[in-house]
């Protein structure tokens, strides 16, 4: 493996983990295995209805209950603070209300599980004794349960404080698609309805608040992809400083996405141990995280596709209804992402998408995994098997046909990312892709494999999806690698880990650049006092950005070395070599300096000067900031076995050929793509929150909301191409949710070849068995 | 998800888990806790007392008596699984068990834990009900015998009384050399059965059926033997004819509607899996069915 020209000891290197010692060992420290002396104990009250007035909120008998300390409600909390709504609103010019929440609902609760009232406790059984006793009235409103509902005329308004439902309104656009559709040779119309799930970390939502009066500090241990996030959020409502506020993220057990957002629990507990004194923890359960923990759900689309005679995509245009949830905590990514994320690896020559985001009375649906990528793909893929069908083309025939050619790149799609920036495809070869992933699955011998099942009384099908995936999101992210007298290398980074292993991938860099071990390497992130600045875990993107920014740092340590070794040892820096945190002459390992006395030399003695040339310190911060998103890439081929007569779907082989750019460590992209494939297989068969019409969650345990399983989850078969981006100096792409964003397209392909004879087309998702049922209808033998 | 507050027996014998049933308000017994401890957890029970039958060895044990297999109701459902006797005697109850839960709650589970709480769509009753099995109920009031079929009172509701407590399980064995079939429909890989079917057949000397049994259960409350099926069936050829008619029986259960199975697809899954089962029970028992 070599990087940048060189060969590499640690970058490209199947690193074991870092991370995974104290995990095993369970010696992981999660916000739950934080104690402090005088602990508290937090539970919420939370709404029973979807859309209701409070009346009247009566909390003196739970407080008198034993045990319990104080029960807040918006009026206890709200002087604390310095403003009503918790400011979270993400600026985009679509969105005609930001719909900010409260630390608890003040008179109007928009869906069921929203915090009302806290309880703080001896223990949290007494917490949720208390409960029972808070005596509360609810004035009932209708409830939007559906968006389509929601935005038909007459409907009634999901919250009292906006005009009507249609939160936001916008397009995604460009060409001229009625030309385009005046003159296709073949026109599709299709309706899809789109239901993905959640987030379902292991570890739900949690947070340890304690405000020390002696120095006048707040340290809130979250479980939050965003740190510097929330604590920005805290200083801001709490009407603190900076340097008062320190959020740090332990170990996080999975993210996700919803641990990007900010909940109202953070605030909450945060202002509850500032009023009382004393150190609150809440730690969400089970039960909560489906009932307040954002999600994504429910999206409704009408789309046309017009291509020419051979099949060459000539336009697509349709309208996206998005189901908003009951605030906006997270603008309108979700939905657009859908939207640019269809054009996938194809030349689509016009395009026209309006989308329509309504507010319902549900919990608000954000970007997890995959963050609305796999919807848009589901679309287009599903979309190209139509067209193929009716050309009477192979799949993947019609699919070559349209990708774009790697002398296509970089390619200017026409659309602009969310920060209004233009969407390019930077690298990358998607028709070999596409060739190599066929040639690994045997697609071209499928038939046969088909037919022998067919005579055991199985039935096969096979699919395919191409999907790309904008990775690397800026503006920026930061990293310092600093080393001390100790000689220990450190990087302090504003990224957050959440069990993607940004500890290894970060060590490793650092080791590279240092000639070290990565094991040798301290790596400190989630802390907002070991990181002035930072942002986090979302979008892929923090080997592209923490990644290139511990990289640059610890290339500017090394010259620091460098530098001064060079003096000391009489030699010209290029014939010094870094090894085991030493700095020698080449070839003589015994002429040379530890890192230590380097660092001692730079630390500075009083009254004595600094090696000549240098400045103080051997350490080094960079913010790095990519100029532009990066696009990785992939094709995934999948077989299933269903059964016509149970409608039980199987998926017995599964092939990806991913290309994320150079990769750092083969085997993390390796569980974070199989990772991603599960969930994503989750997305196509199982999961499905349900709600009744009265906007009540029916699927709040995990035996009615099926995830995938290890004994579902066929074995993956991966395999890599490295297309390096020139967008940064490491060619690194991000694949945190790679593997999420075909699968849903794959296993629809797949389960309705399967099922040719009977002549369905999978619209809607999950594939529930009674779906599959009611598509076969008489059909079924 | 923290449970209410509750007392805390562990009794030292059956006669003082009996006194202590008779004598507690608002008690209730817990063997492996695989269902009641999440309903304790959720609030959704709430038992000023709960009574541990682990401290209680008499309560487990799998034992033949006879033409009867007789299950301790503390019996771990992976203990049953393993079991020589079980996998020998009565194989039909050892497929079931495959399925019941996951490995990892059946080492914790029971037999009798299981039959006792009577989910709907729970495996033991199916296979209880298909073998005209026997609960055997104590308290301090004495001892009943009540058949399967008798044994559900409505949904998760059962015959046994505040006081008592289901002891053993009480299986009669078919003859060696019957036919045995066991098959269910899950949502999703190892998991909650959507529907469940078990059959039992015995061949006399001609090849024709002399006895069959078919259980359905998830359409309802408690599981539901196919009588009129059964009565089909005794005295036919095996044939795919006889299996598709005794088949359509299940096809026309009432069944209940529920979240991702609505009662159409029940319906459809129970003449399905019937035909599986009693395919085969008959391929066991020896009998070459052609279509």
């Amino acid at each position: 493996m070599t990087v940048l020209g060189q060969a590499t000891k640690w970058i490209g290197h199947p690193v074991p983990r870092l991370e995974d010692g104290a995990l095993l060992r369970g010696q992981g420290r999660f916000v739950d295995d934080i104690e402090l002396p005088g602990l508290l104990h937090g539970a919420f009250l939370r709404s029973p209805l979807a859309h209701a007035r409070i009346t009247s909120l009566d909390v003196s008998a739970a407080e008198a209950l034993p045990g319990v300390r104080r029960v807040l409600t918006y009026a206890d909390l709200r002087p604390l603070l310095t403003c009503d709504r918790i400011p979270l609103a993400m600026p985009s010019g679509a969105i005609r209300f930001d719909v900010d929440p409260f630390v608890l609902a003040k008179d109007e609760v928009c869906h069921v599980g929203e915090p009302i009232a806290l309880v703080v406790a001896e223990s949290r059984h007494v917490a949720e004794d208390a409960l029972a006793l808070i005596e509360i009235e609810l004035d009932a409103l209708p409830a939007v349960v559906d968006p389509r509902l929601g935005l038909a005329p007459g409907a009634p308004q999901a919250r009292t404080d906006c005009p009507d439902n249609l939160v936001a309104k916008m397009s995604a656009a460009y060409g001229d698609v009625e030309s385009a559709f005046a003159s296709a040779a073949h026109v599709i119309a299709e309706e899809f309805h789109i239901h993905k799930g959640g987030g379902h970390s292991i570890e739900p939502r949690g947070i340890v608040a304690r405000f020390d009066g002696g120095d006048d500090l707040m340290t809130v241990w979250d479980s939050t992809q965003m740190p510097h996030q929330a604590k920005r959020v805290l200083v801001r409502t709490l009407g603190l400083f900076e340097h008062q506020v320190r959020v740090i993220a332990p170990d996080v057990g999975g993210g996700f996405g919803p641990k990007f957002v900010f909940h109202p629990e953070e605030l909450a507990v945060a202002a509850a141990a500032l009023l009382l004194k004393a150190p609150v923890k809440w730690i969400e359960d089970r039960f909560e995280n489906f009932m307040s923990t954002v999600q994504e759900r429910d999206q409704y689309w009408s789309v046309e596709v017009a291509s020419d005679a051979e099949g060459r995509l000539l336009g697509i245009r349709g309208r996206l209804v998005h189901d908003h949830g009951a605030y906006t905590p997270y603008g309108v990514a979700l939905p657009y992402n859908s939207a640019t994320n269809l054009l996938g690896p194809y030349v689509l020559p016009t395009y026209k998408l309006d989308i329509e985001l309504c507010l319902t009375n549900l919990i608000p649906s954000t970007p997890t995994r995959g963050a609305g990528r796999p919807q848009g793909t589901f679309i287009m893929e599903r979309m190209l098997d139509r067209l193929a069908g009716r050309l009477g083309l192979d799949r993947a025939e019609i699919r070559r046909r349209n990708l774009i050619g790697p002398a296509q790149m970089p390619y200017d799609t026409g659309l602009k990312t969310r920060d209004g920036g233009a969407m390019i495809y930077d690298s990358g070869d998607y028709v070999a892709c596409q060739a190599r992933a066929l040639e690994i699955a045997g697609w071209a011998g499928f038939e046969e494999r088909r037919a022998a099942a067919r005579r055991e009384g199985r039935w096969l099908g096979i699919g395919l999806s191409n999907y790309v995936e904008g990775s690397g999101r800026g503006p920026f992210e930061s990293a310092a690698v600093r080393i001390g007298p100790s000689g220990k290398v450190v990087v302090t980074t504003g990224a957050a880990a959440q069990g993607q292993g940004t500890v290894t991938m970060l060590a490793q860099l650092a080791a590279e650049a240092l000639g070290v071990k990565p094991q040798d390497v301290t790596v400190i992130a989630g802390d907002t006092a070991a990181s002035p600045l930072g942002l986090g875990a979302f979008a892929s993107r923090q080997a592209v950005t923490a990644g290139n920014a511990a990289h640059l740092a610890a290339h500017e340590v090394r010259e620091k070395i460098l530098h001064v070794a060079s003096a000391w040892l009489e030699a010209e820096p290029d014939d010094l070599d870094l090894a085991d945190g030493r700095v020698h002459v080449k070839g003589v390992p015994g002429h040379g300096r530890s890192f230590g006395e380097i660092a001692s030399a730079l630390a500075g003695l009083p009254g004595l000067a600094l090696p000549k040339g240098t400045a103080p310190g051997l350490a080094a911060a960079v913010d790095f900031r990519p100029p532009a998103m990066t696009y990785c890439n992939g094709t995934h081929v999948a077989e299933v076995e269903v059964d016509p007569e149970t409608c039980v779907v199987k998926v017995t082989r599964y092939v990806v050929v991913h290309d994320c750019g150079r990769l750092i460590n083969p085997m993390m992209v390796d569980g974070q793509i199989i990772g991603g494939v599960v969930h994503g297989i989750g997305s196509a068969l199982y999961e499905w929150m349900v709600y009744g019409e009265d906007g009540q969650p029916l699927t709040c345990t995990y035996a009615d909301y099926l995830l995938s399983t290890a004994d579902v989850a066929p074995r993956i078969e991966l395999h890599h191409m490295e297309s390096p981006t020139p967008l940064n100096p490491l060619g690194v792409k991000g694949a945190g949710e790679s593997g999420t964003i075909a699968a849903l397209a794959v296993i629809a392909s797949a389960v309705e070849d399967a099922l040719r004879p009977f002549d369905i087309t999978v619209r809607d998702l999950p594939m529930t068995q009674a779906r599959l049922y009611g598509l076969l209808g008489g059909a079924r033998p | 998800m923290k449970p209410a507050a509750f007392a805390y027996h562990t009794p030292a014998s059956k006669a003082e888990l009996l006194s202590l049933l008779s004598e507690l308000e608002d008690a209730r017994v817990i063997a492996g806790g695989q269902s009641l401890m999440p309903m304790m957890n959720l609030r959704l029970a709430a038992p000023s007392h709960l009574i541990d039958l682990n401290s209680l060895p008499e309560l487990g044990g799998i034992a033949q008596d006879g033409d009867t297999l007789v299950i301790g109701a503390m019996t771990r459902q992976r203990e049953a699984e393993r079991s020589p006797l079980v996998a020998r005697v009565c194989p039909l109850l050892r497929d079931a068990l495959e399925h019941v839960g996951f490995q990892q709650t059946r080492n914790r589970g029971t037999v009798g834990g299981s039959i006792a709480h009577m989910d709907p769509t729970a495996e033991l009753p199916v296979v209880a009900s298909a073998l005209d099995g026997v609960l055997i109920i104590e308290s301090v009031r004495g001892v009943r015998r009540v058949p399967m079929g008798e044994f559900s009172v409505g949904y998760l509701a059962t015959q046994v009384e505040p006081d008592e407590v289901l002891v053993r399980i009480e299986l009669p064995l078919w003859p060696e050399g019957h036919g045995w079939g066991f098959e269910e429909v899950t949502r999703r890989g190892e998991n909650f059965s959507v529907v469940c079917v078990a059959a039992l057949v015995l061949l006399d000397g001609a090849g024709r059926i002399s006895r069959a049994a078919i259980a359905v259960g998830g359409l309802a409350a408690a599981p539901v033997r196919l009588t009129e099926a059964e009565a089909v069936l005794t005295g036919a050829v095996p044939s795919e004819e006889a299996i598709s008619a005794a088949a359509a029986f299940a096809g026309e259960l009432e069944a209940d509607d529920a979240l991702f199975v609505p009662p159409d697809f029940k319906q459809h899954l129970a003449r399905v899996l019937t035909t599986r089962a009693l395919r085969s029970a008959l391929e066991r028992a020896g009998s070459q069915v052609h279509a």
